[in-house]
């Protein structure tokens, strides 16, 4: 389970300045604040428009392009399952909906608990030990529904 | 004598359970008191057998698998005593399924150790740079051009006058970019190769910095590639402190050096332009084309930007193989091909050999047909963005022509294959609703044209006027096909058009969908 420090302003404008010299990096520091934190603080898209001379919106903008950034912090574990076409292919929709009626919810949201972020995901490149999912940035091929339950019942822990 | 045990750290073996088998392997090593030094390589690719690992014997390598944890003990048993096992493979170079492909990308790949430098030089690695280096940037493009090679990230535009049209920029900067960001469904031929072989990608990009005079490179990495990111650092770490990368490249008077950027999980970034936005820190927005990347195009400077698999070809061009290269293939579609079995498939994997092999024999011969052992209704070639492709355009060939003749594509060599238990009219929506979320918005046809193209297709699922609404769909997909910018909006009419042409009795509510939904 990834461990995130509670957001705190210094310390996000430490790791903003510390990456503001970087040309064209405003994904890298977005990526920065979200492994610090666990996701991107509201008042930090103002600190890195202010530290890359970016305009609040374009900041704003980017931030809210990618499907990675996070508004608030996800459950304490999250579980991608990839939904594109190979893992389609090797049966990857059933697993889906059993991921979903065993946690309760539908994909792309977290369980009232706080204990699990389940999420789709449109590729791992695990095309070939297809189904595949990801638990906290742990990969794992080969699903079926055995795997899965031990899955789903490692993120509910 | 310590035994050499190779042991892949790909992710596809990782989540397969490389990881557990190289812990046991220790334990059991430690308990049987044998001495054993456990290499993590790159896949070999042969995933259906993953984890696979391999034993260095006098005879080469001699391979096991598919591993479990609990087969260790008795796995080190068999390879000390060179005895009999139920997971023995033989020698590994000696497996049909290789042996019968032409590795050329992929011919250090499950083979060397991807963090040694050494390793790789020892495999005939840096070559290419050594003679490039020797070489007048014009007879290093000579070569690129020679080879025939065409760019493996799905667009197919030839190498060499890409690269000479950077070259022949005048800019006080130059950049090499490697999109990296392999989003498409059934393809894993890069997030391989960078992490079983990740100084080829380095060399290539190095050799591209020389010929048309740049000096700093980026490799744009998917975020749902964290292992390759992680392959992709170490390896520039140690070519840096090898001065293979840095002011003197090789001991030479040129100046290269690397540095990976990682994406956020926008698909619409594997597009070139639309990477070359996100590299600059911006939302990842299609440019307009022209002016071409070459000549203007991160922070509007002329640009070379390949795919990781393009550039992975390129040391062996380098390495005085252009006329061999070219040698393989057919028609315009030149040298050897990556291609990516994938999805209810038996034997799943890459398969590298020369354009020109039939789908059929890829999806039949080497890939065994399904999983599931059901007949094998569709296959998807090139990605999302690819057409499917139903048992009677077997014969195709696998050539860019070849498939663009037949309203396919051949895209970055994907191949997923689906069952008789498919619905396509469900995938053909699925096409539609992925544009739809990864659409960037720049252009109407794809931002509008992919939303109401799910609704069309959910209408005619549920037999709300089945013909009507089939045409507007045709019609949807014509007007995206010619009024978007990129090959998102551009291309996603493939997989629906190819649903329609080839299976049109699964749109509507026919018996077979009817059942599906039971």
């Amino acid at each position: 389970m990834p461990v995130y420090e509670p957001w705190d302003a210094e310390r996000g404008a430490e790791i903003i300045a510390d990456l503001a010299h970087i040309k064209g990096g405003t994904l890298v520091i977005l990526h920065a604040l979200q492994g610090a934190f666990g996701y991107v603080p509201e008042p930090a898209v103002p600190m890195i428009a202010s530290a890359l001379n970016l305009s609040r919106a374009e900041v704003h903008g980017v931030f809210t392009f990618y499907h990675d950034f996070r508004r608030e912090p996800a459950g304490r574990h999250v579980l991608k399952l990839c939904r594109a076409e190979a893992c389609q292919a090797a049966g990857g929709d059933a697993l889906a909906a059993r991921a979903e009626s065993k946690l309760g919810i539908a994909i792309g949201n977290t369980t009232a608990d706080m204990r699990v972020t389940l999420e789709p995901i449109y590729c791992l490149g695990l095309c070939a030990t297809a189904p595949s999912a990801m638990l906290d940035g742990r990969v794992v091929g080969r699903l079926d529904e055995a795997r899965l339950d031990a899955l789903v019942a490692e993120a509910q822990r | 004598m310590t035994i050499r045990i190779f042991v892949p750290r790909d992710a596809g073996a990782v989540a397969v359970g490389a990881d557990e088998v190289a812990l046991a392997l220790e334990k059991a090593a430690e308990k049987s008191r044998t001495a054993i030094e456990i290499v993590r390589t790159g896949s070999r690719g042969l995933y259906w057998l993953e984890p696979m690992i391999e034993i260095a014997t006098a005879q080469g390598r001699v391979a096991y698998g598919p591993m479990t944890s609990t087969d260790a003990a008795s796995v080190l048993k068999a390879m000390v005593a060179d005895g009999p096992h139920a997971l023995r493979l033989g020698v590994t170079e000696e497996i049909p399924w290789l042996k019968r492909q032409t590795r050329l990308t992929f011919a250090r790949c499950g083979v060397v150790d991807p963090r040694s430098v050494a390793n790789y030089r020892a495999h005939g690695g840096y070559k290419g740079l050594e003679r490039a280096l020797t070489l007048a940037p014009e007879a290093i493009l000579a070569d690129v051009t020679a080879s025939g090679l065409r760019g493996r990230g799905g667009a197919g535009f030839p190498t060499g006058i890409k690269w000479k049209t950077v070259a022949q920029a005048t800019a006080d900067q130059k950049y090499v970019v490697c999109n990296a960001d392999e989003g498409d469904s059934g393809t894993f031929a890069d997030r391989m190769i960078m992490e079983g072989d990740p100084f080829v990608v380095i060399e290539g990009m190095t050799i591209a910095g020389i010929a048309v005079g740049a000096t700093k490179g980026f490799i744009y990495i998917r975020s749902e590639y964290p292992h390759a990111v992680e392959a992709m650092n170490t390896a520039i770490s140690v070519a840096r402190r090898a001065r293979y990368l840095g002011p003197h490249v090789g001991g030479s008077a040129q100046s290269f050096d690397l540095e990976v950027r990682v994406g956020a999980g926008a698909y619409v970034c594997g597009e070139e332009t639309s990477l070359l936005e996100s590299l600059e820190g911006r939302r990842g927005i299609v440019r307009a084309k022209p002016p071409l990347p070459a000549y203007k195009g991160l922070f509007g400077k002329p640009t070379v930007i390949n795919n990781v698999l393009s550039f992975a070809a390129i040391p062996f061009i380098l390495a005085g193989g252009a006329k061999a290269y070219a040698d393989f293939g057919i028609g315009r579609s030149r040298g050897t091909m990556p291609i990516q079995l994938a999805g209810n498939i038996k034997h799943g994997g890459l398969f590298e050999t020369a354009f020109g092999i039939t789908l059929g024999e890829l999806v039949d011969d080497i890939g065994g047909g399904t999983l599931s052992g059901r007949p094998v209704r569709a296959v998807q070639v090139g990605g999302p963005l690819g057409a499917y492709f139903p048992r009677e355009l077997f014969d195709t060939p696998f050539d860019y022509e070849a498939f663009a003749a037949r309203d396919g594509l051949i895209g970055h060599g994907g191949i997923v294959v689906f069952d008789d238990r498919v619905d396509m009219a469900k995938q053909a929506r699925f096409a539609m609703e992925f544009c739809a979320i990864e659409s960037c918005g720049k252009c109407t046809p794809c931002r509008i044209g992919s939303t109401r193209g799910v609704e069309t297709i959910d209408r005619i699922r549920a037999g709300e006027r089945v013909a009507e609404n089939i045409a507007v769909v045709e019609d949807l997909c014509n007007t995206m096909k010619f009024g978007s910018l990129c090959a998102l909006g551009g291309f996603t009419p493939y997989p629906v058009m190819s649903a329609l042409k080839h299976f049109r009795k699964d749109f509507g509510p026919t018996p077979r969908r009817l059942q599906a939904a039971e």
